[in-house]
């Protein structure tokens, strides 16, 4: 955004400190703008056509450096792009990186509709929500219009994962745009030879379009340069993946220079970058090689400014580390994340339920919940207040104490003497040391747990219920 | 959806757009109707701009009108930015779409970043007999003048894999001891296992069993296993001690005196233990070291200042470590703390500019590494073990190479393979055939 400080923002807003933004002044609801946790349209008085000069400007002001791309339609939409920073401690990095994994043309059916099914459906829990994959490549390996039409009629039937459709071949791209083109796909793409047929295509069906130039910046930007002279704005870099050795190097060498160029103001070549760690299956034969190759490929590629990749191994081992790390590096970093402490029912305890002691870090709450609930435990979950910090370091920072976890039962009116049979604290395992003086300070019996609360269930086995003393 | 439009009708909807000066005293002439397809062909911000039916339309007529000759191109142009409220107005500067038959030519360009002005401080570890020692080989970590591999300036020393070799067996996740099992008895032979089949750069002796919760180990008997570490191996090594603050002053001195002039690296100087002997026995005789912090930069700064003011530790001795969390487990934040570390020094904070060490053997601690299988119903299959656990310490130690860190502590042999296969690739050193990729779409994989 080309905008640095509330004070600039500030000037286009209505001033009138009316309130409607959920803010108590425009000047705060300025600052929101500049950190880009709040939207221009969340000041509905700007809205009004006597803003609408001021609006227009300061929405092109506040528009991210990096242009936002959206691929699909409905609730499976993907947004891609949209950054202002080269390091996430600077902002945080917006919009994911979006995953596609690939089919083919010349697949059977039943693998075609079996390997949609299990990237559609592939999910892992962790804090709080599900960890997933977002899209589908439909490659062209036949070059027949007609299989390749048909193959992605099989993928939408199966899914509505948003899709790219991947061909050089125009007539292919047409074919699938017949079947797909109000779905909003990203086609891919458009080159040095066909890149006018598919600018056709491209604003015939309204869709994104990715440009690819193997290893030349020029080239690309030139693509770049001239699709959007043709009024396409929708685009995706392909600077090639080159999969090992020096030119690996130089791939990424391109990457660093179409972010830094983009996010610098190069307005022509600022545009979500495609990386392609698939191409790793190129250079290895064996299949966990290959695998592995191309999670570190995309790995890589996650941590510098690939916006969306196309992948091929569905091995968990392959998609775990994936969706983790980017999680890892689009996760912003200002926010503390935490949950609401409280003393939580998990499943449906009763009186003679254990009440498990956490902290009210988001991770380790969501961790021990989850283990939890998903093998059927019924207890009372506590979240201490430690200010968002997870047990070992809570324990060594003082975050986690006897007295947090007395007021933390006061707090949440949980009474253990009335509310259970036991009156039984269970702690973590990396908590043991708080023993002692959580059983003086409130008054139960404490209970320690396993180091992993993975391992909960066992400990219950053999622990629980406590034996009366 | 089909509209039938007549071509005389374009001027009067321009009127209705607005101020198309362009178009003012423009009259078109004849009765035409034109088919005009839906579904296609229009800028979306101008979409916007337009509100969607009229964009259709005069999108399509624009094409025509550009073909007759008529300047619509400026026009639009003049229009863009009209928002239509709770809109996005469009950008400045977009222009009608009009088919092109040649690339526009462009030339990329990017410059390489000013502010990164100085070097991170160079740190060899091991000394040769010339200079004192017996190793064979040195290990040179430092010497940047940018991120790393990037293009503004050459990186000058690769990244190098110290593996853990502890002086007692100890828990570890299946996929990792069952390449231990045939030394784990014997720290020498764990050394020397680590360099001749695991390609190892240095060694790193961690003498756990000095801590007192554990078997109390004697400083003097610990100081034994790094004489017999240093005679089985060539390679520079790493000291580690237990981790506990009262202990770890005692055996690192010990082991300091006994590996004199070697070069090694002490683990580690620490906030909350007695940084200042640590310190004081890496300069007695001739050791470097480890600086390590927890997660947090401005700790990293006053112990590093302390390490350099207080105990007159030469900068060329300091090697840092600002703690290492696990893929899923904090490595947000590791990896930042790190990215920011290098930046500020690249940037002149003078306590900052020193090469960092990463403990990635922690990955082995995130359950994904080394559980059977997740303890959640919900999710999906997690796959066979053996895999993951090696990947997830790759991972781990790649994101951190990218953050600016020089020297991986590893464990897995499989993960120090790819490591050193990624990092020396992006450093520059693999040659490699070209692969072919212009038509990866149709490969067969
Ligand atoms: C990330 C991290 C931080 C982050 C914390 C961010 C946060 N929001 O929590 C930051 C940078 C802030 C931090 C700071 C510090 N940290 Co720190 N940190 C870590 C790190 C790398 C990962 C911790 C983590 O998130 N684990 C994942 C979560 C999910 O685990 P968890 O909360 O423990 O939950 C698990 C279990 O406890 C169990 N569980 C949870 N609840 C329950 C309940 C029951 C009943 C049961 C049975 C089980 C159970 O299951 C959960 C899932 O496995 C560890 C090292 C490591 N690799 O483990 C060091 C570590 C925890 N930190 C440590 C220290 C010393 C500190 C500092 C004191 C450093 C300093 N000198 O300033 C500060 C303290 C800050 C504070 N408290 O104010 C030490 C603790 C040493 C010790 N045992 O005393 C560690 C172990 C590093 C080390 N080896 O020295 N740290
Ligand atoms: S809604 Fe708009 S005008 Fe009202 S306070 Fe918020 S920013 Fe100001």
């Amino acid at each position: 955004m080309k905008l640095n400080s509330p004070l600039q923002a500030y000037k286009f807003l209505p001033g009138t400190n009316c309130g409607e933004c959920g803010e108590a002044t425009c000047m705060a609801f300025a600052s929101h703008l500049i950190d880009r946790s709040l939207k221009l349209t969340d000041c509905t008085p700007i809205l009004d056509d006597k803003f609408k000069k001021k609006y227009a400007e300061l929405d092109a002001l506040l528009a991210p450096e990096i242009r936002e791309v959206e691929i699909g339609v409905g609730d499976h939409i993907v947004k891609i792009g949209g950054d202002d920073v080269l390091y996430r401690h600077k902002l945080t990095f917006f919009n994911q990186n979006a995953l596609a994994y690939d089919v083919w043309d010349t697949m059977d059916e039943a693998d075609l509709v079996a390997r949609v099914e299990q990237i559609r459906d592939f999910r892992k829990f962790y804090v709080g929500e599900f960890l997933q994959l977002d899209m589908i490549a439909v490659r062209s390996i036949s070059d027949d219009p007609k299989k390749f039409a048909d193959t992605v009629k099989k993928v939408m039937g199966t899914t509505d994962l948003p899709l790219v459709l991947c061909s050089f071949n125009p007539k292919v791209l047409k074919a699938g745009l017949e079947v797909a083109g109000d779905k909003n796909p990203l086609i891919y793409a458009a080159n040095k030879d066909n890149w006018q047929e598919v600018a056709d295509l491209a604003l015939e069906y309204n869709v994104p379009v990715a440009l690819f130039a193997p290893n030349d910046l020029d080239m690309l930007k030139s693509l770049a340069k001239t699709f959007l002279e043709m009024g396409m704005e929708n685009l995706v870099l392909d600077p090639g993946t080159f999969p090992t050795g020096k030119d690996l190097r130089t791939t990424f060498h391109n990457f660093l220079k179409i972010r830094r160029a983009g996010i610098e103001g190069d307005r022509d070549i600022a545009f979500p970058i495609m990386a392609v760690p698939l191409t790793a299956w190129m250079a290895h034969d064996d299949p966990v090689s290959a695998s592995y190759w191309e999670t570190v490929v995309a790995s890589v590629f996650t941590i510098k400014y690939g916006d969306i990749m196309l992948l091929h191994s569905i091995e968990p081992y392959a998609l775990l580390p994936e969706m983790h790390i980017r999680d890892t590096i689009y996760t912003d970093p200002r926010k503390p994340v935490t949950v609401d402490p409280a003393v939580n029912d998990v499943g449906s305890p009763t009186a003679d339920s254990p009440v498990i002691v956490t902290t009210n870090f988001a991770l380790t709450y969501y961790t021990v919940e989850s283990d939890l609930s998903s093998n059927g435990i019924d207890c009372y979950l506590m979240a201490v207040d430690t200010d968002g910090i997870g047990v070992e370091a809570a324990v060594a920072g003082g975050q986690l104490t006897a007295a947090k976890v007395k007021k933390g039962l006061e707090e949440a009116g949980f009474d253990l003497k009335e509310k259970t049979s036991h009156n039984t604290l269970v702690l973590p395992g990396l908590a043991a040391r708080l023993q002692g003086d959580v059983e003086d300070e409130v008054g139960a019996n404490v209970m320690i747990g396993p180091p992993d609360s993975g391992r909960i269930p066992g400990w219950m086995e053999k622990n629980w219920p406590p034996a009366k003393k | 959806m089909t509209k039938k439009v007549k071509l005389s009708d374009l001027t009067d909807m321009f009127k209705d757009l607005g101020n198309v000066e362009a178009l003012e005293g423009v009259t078109i002439e004849g009765d035409i109707e034109l088919d005009i397809s839906g579904g296609g062909g229009l800028n979306p911000a101008l979409a916007y701009a337009l509100g969607h039916e009229t964009a259709q339309i005069s999108v399509h007529l624009a094409n025509i009108a550009n073909m007759l000759g008529y300047p619509v191109g400026q026009a639009f142009a003049g229009m863009a930015g009209v928002g239509i409220g709770g809109m996005a107005a469009p950008t400045a500067g977009i222009t009608a779409p009009a088919r092109l038959n040649k690339l526009i030519p462009s030339k990329f360009e990017v410059k390489n970043v000013e502010e990164w002005k100085h070097t991170i401080q160079e740190v060899t570890l091991g000394a040769t007999s010339a200079d004192g020692g017996s190793r064979k080989s040195t290990v040179t970590l430092g010497g940047e003048n940018s991120l790393p591999f990037y293009f503004d300036t050459e990186m000058p020393h690769r990244n190098y894999v110290t593996m853990d070799v502890f002086d007692m067996p100890i828990g570890m996740a299946k996929a990792v001891k069952m390449n231990y099992e045939d030394v784990i008895n014997d720290p020498a032979e764990w050394a020397k296992k680590v360099v001749r089949d695991f390609n190892a750069d240095m060694v790193t002796i961690h003498l756990i069993s000095t801590d007192p919760l554990i078997n109390d180990t004697s400083a003097r008997e610990a100081a034994k296993v790094v004489e017999d570490v240093l005679q089985a191996v060539d390679v520079p090594i790493v000291i580690g001690g237990s981790g506990n603050p009262q202990k770890d002053p005692e055996v690192l001195e010990k082991a300091a005196e006994v590996a004199e002039g070697e070069r090694c690296l002490l683990a580690s100087a620490s906030l909350n233990l007695d940084y200042a002997r640590i310190a004081k026995a890496a300069n007695d005789y001739g050791h470097a070291v480890l600086s390590w912090t927890q997660l947090e930069i401005n700790a990293q700064k006053e112990l590093n200042r302390k390490l350099m003011k207080q105990c007159d530790v030469p900068r060329e001795n300091i090697v840092m470590d600002p703690t290492t969390a696990a893929l899923g487990y904090g490595l947000d934040y590791a990896y930042t703390n790190m990215e920011r570390i290098r930046l500020a020094g690249l940037m002149g904070d003078e306590e900052l500019t020193f090469p960092m060490s990463s403990g990635t053997t922690n990955a082995w601690g995130a359950r994904e590494s080394w559980m059977v299988s997740s303890p959640l119903k919900q999710d999906s299959d997690w796959g066979p073990r053996e895999y993951r656990g090696p990947i997830w310490e790759i991972v781990t130690g790649l994101s951190l190479a990218l953050a600016g860190n020089d020297l991986f502590m590893m464990m897995h042999p499989t993960s120090v393979q790819v490591v050193k296969e990624i990092t020396q690739t992006l450093f520059g050193l693999k040659e490699e055939e070209t692969i072919d990729i212009t038509n990866w779409i149709g490969a067969e994989v």
